[in-house]
């Protein structure tokens, strides 16, 4: 079980240089133009919106990724 | 950073031996008043003195001033009033039973000194990709990480010595990666952590003399996250405090909803007859980061602790891998 824990750690730390990667790369650079004094408001709004859903799928990726890893352990 | 050594080793000696001076008293005074809790965990059902947060946030305060008065830095004054808001929040929860949502809330309102001295910056440092600005987002980021920080050391304080024990190794590796980033004064400002927690361990080691309570516990998670946001190592603290992290994660994705630990009926974990812990086959129980230690057999109560002192140090080398990792782009 405790093989599973380190797993279980290292995925979730892998998990956290990937959701950086997507937040600096594709989420940081969105701008929005035409709204006038409201752009950076609005752009902040998508990017929260977008971060949000981001946060859902990472936290469905780790439940899977839990049971995947401690079923396995526990069969073993 | 030679004028920074002095404060440095001044401040570490009053954290550590304030903590390690003022818990024996303490200990005395808490049991004359019956201020005690069964430890569950004990074949004999013994007494155990609570809260010790009281020494913890003298240390802490104590520590600080000295800092303060070296340094005069606005950073030791968000860090100290943040601390010290959440010791008295999670007094309040010693002394009285409240409600789930009491902590997280008032923790958030805990947060606002750092908002209000302006001492963050609103720039997320990511390990190899490097920064992104979110100057509005970052407020509600400064305002999630106290509650969630806090909680999170209070969750893994189930065992005699794992709160003090783990807050120790997180605390040191968040020191050491703001040192390897050159961000010294916030290291030192930082290390009275590591050392008030040492000194408590001292005490909450097992045979534990003395709980932390949740005034101990969301003072030592809410000082670890203001250190973050201050020193700009969100992701790295994050990443040193992984195994806590996994334990909340756990919980709640079993649970689904925040709810505190007194509330949920279903038992994780049992003792045997030699009384070693032992995980449930309960499937009401929560899933819990010592129920999963457990699943491969009964272990005692210290050969938890240890384990979990294990996955702490993994997850500390992996942090200040994160903060090799962030020099990658500068």
């Amino acid at each position: 079980m405790k093989s599973g824990l380190y797993g279980f750690l290292f995925a979730m730390w892998i998990l956290i240089l990937l959701g950086g990667g997507i937040l600096v790369t594709i989420l940081g650079p969105i701008s929005i133009s035409g709204f006038g004094q409201f752009n950076m408001f609005i752009a902040s709004i998508i990017k929260a919106i977008i971060a949000i859903i981001l946060v859902v799928i990472w936290i469905l990726i780790l439940s899977k990724l839990k049971n995947w890893i401690f079923r396995k352990e526990i069969k073993s | 950073m030679i004028e920074l050594i002095l404060p440095a080793i001044v401040s570490c000696i009053v954290a550590f031996f304030v903590v390690f001076a003022l818990t024996p008293p303490l200990i005395k005074f808490l049991e004359k008043r019956n201020f005690v809790v069964k430890d569950i965990n004990k074949k004999e059902g013994v007494m155990i003195a609570r809260p010790g947060g009281i020494s913890i946030i003298a240390g802490i305060i104590a520590s600080e001033i000295v800092l303060y008065t070296f340094l005069q830095l606005n950073e030791i004054l968000a860090i100290t009033i943040t601390t010290f808001a959440a010791f008295l929040i999670g007094y309040v929860d010693d002394r009285r039973v409240m409600g789930g949502w009491f902590k997280p809330v008032a923790l958030a309102i805990a947060a606002i000194p750092i908002i209000v001295f302006g001492v963050y910056d609103s720039d997320l440092a990511f390990p190899i990709f490097g920064t992104v600005q979110i100057p509005v987002l970052y407020l509600g980021l400064i305002i999630f990480m106290i509650p969630i920080t806090g909680n999170i050391i209070n969750s893994i304080d189930v065992l005699n010595g794992v709160a003090s024990g783990f807050t120790v190794i997180a605390s040191f590796s968040l020191s050491i990666c703001l040192f390897v980033m050159q961000n010294y004064e916030i290291a030192i400002i930082s290390l009275p952590l590591g050392f008030v927690s040492l000194a408590f361990y001292k005490y909450h080691k097992i045979p534990s003399k003395i709980f932390p309570g949740d005034s101990g516990a969301l003072t030592l998670g809410a000082m670890y996250g203001a250190i973050a946001i201050v020193g700009d190592v969100e992701i790295i603290a994050a990443v040193a405090l992984l195994p806590a992290v996994i334990n909340s994660f756990l919980f709640l994705s079993s649970v689904k909803r925040i709810v505190e630990h007194r509330q949920v009926k279903g038992k994780p974990v049992e003792h045997t007859n030699d009384f070693k812990l032992k995980a449930t086959d309960d499937k009401t129980a929560p899933v819990t980061l010592v129920r999963l230690i457990l699943a491969g057999g009964p272990l005692t109560e210290k050969q938890v602790g240890f384990a979990i002192f294990k996955l702490a140090i993994f997850s500390g080398i992996l942090a200040i891998i994160t903060t090799f990792l962030m020099g990658v782009y500068s």
